[in-house]
């Protein structure tokens, strides 16, 4: 009898494949990764924001000034991540880091695959690491590695 | 740095799969597991509210017209009536079901609210309102809704609307 006062328990997994349409920024953005590319736009101010953002954020207009930017940069801020996640773009421990490339005014958010925490540092170069296998998804920047390693 | 004009003839990415994954463990709660290991053995329960008299199945330990605890336990009919459907044309789900096929809201006797599940062994043009149903069990049984594999016509006449209007 105790048995049947005990509650039941089950895995549940819950799946929405959904079809994210991109634009005309985001899209180029992506086209760019495929073809081993970083691109931002250039605002109305002079500034380049990298990745691209569709609306100028100092006056609201439409972008659409493409400039190609360096795949190396500076690393501007980073926090450690001891265990990474499933979903994580790397399967051993890595940095989170805001990337500010080259030829760009915004930093960026990516992994930086440093090995260990004592490697990495706010002002390291680094340098972006393409999938070798691109589809024009983010994923085709598979990650940022030190420029000196 | 150099202008991307030089590369107008790009093909634009037009959109990408993002998968959203939700990773549940479900605690079903006392009413809802007595009801699903009621499944297990072939029988479908519902809960009488002591306020309201009427019984809810699937049980869920409170009326959700009072808001009290239930806690009578009320062993309902394999028989019931279809009180509204529809007939599903384009298959979404994994499991492969010959199409077109109609699912239904179904009140077993003795119960105030319904079941939806579906009905099978009828061609679909010939599911309809008051059409009376059994449940067909399935080969192997355990403690989830697919223990009841469909409904199929139970060969009775028609339930007339004023004995299901109240549960539309």
């Amino acid at each position: 009898m105790a048995a049947d006062d005990e509650t039941l328990t089950a895995p549940y997994l819950l799946t929405y494949d959904y079809r994210r349409s991109c634009g005309p920024v985001i899209g180029r953005f992506l086209a760019g990764l495929r073809a081993g590319r970083i691109e931002g736009v250039r605002t109305a101010g002079g500034r380049v924001i990298v990745p691209p953002v569709e609306y100028d954020p100092d006056n609201g207009e439409p972008t659409g000034d493409f400039v190609a930017v360096s795949s190396t940069g500076t690393v501007v801020s980073w926090a450690w991540v001891v265990e990474p996640r499933p979903n994580h773009p790397l399967a051993r421990p890595f940095a989170w880091a805001l990337i500010k490339l080259d030829g760009a005014d915004t930093a960026m958010l990516h992994a930086v695959d440093a090995g260990r925490p004592s490697r990495i540092k706010t002002g390291a170069r680094v340098k972006a690491r393409f999938a070798a296998e691109r589809s024009g998804h983010i994923r085709d920047l598979a990650c940022f590695e030190l420029e000196d390693a | 740095m150099s202008d991307g004009g030089a590369d107008d003839k790009i093909e634009i990415v037009k959109g990408f799969i993002a998968p959203v994954r939700l990773r549940y463990t479900v605690n079903a709660g006392r009413a809802s597991s007595r009801f699903l290991r009621g499944l297990t053995e072939g029988r479908i329960l519902g809960q009488r509210c002591p306020v309201c008299h009427k019984v809810n199945v699937p049980p869920r330990g409170a009326c959700p017209t009072c808001g009290v605890p239930t806690e009578e336990d009320v062993q309902l009919g394999e028989v019931g009536t279809v009180t509204t459907f529809c007939i599903i044309n384009i298959n979404f789900d994994a499991k492969a079901r010959e199409l077109p096929y109609a699912a239904a809201s179904i009140v077993l006797d003795g119960a105030d609210t319904t079941l939806f599940h579906l009905i099978q062994e009828v061609p679909v043009a010939k599911v309809r309102m008051g059409m009376r149903v059994r449940a067909v069990w399935a080969a192997e049984r355990g403690p989830s809704l697919e223990s009841i594999d469909h409904f199929k016509p139970a060969g009775e006449p028609d339930a007339p609307y004023d004995s299901y209007k109240d549960h539309l």
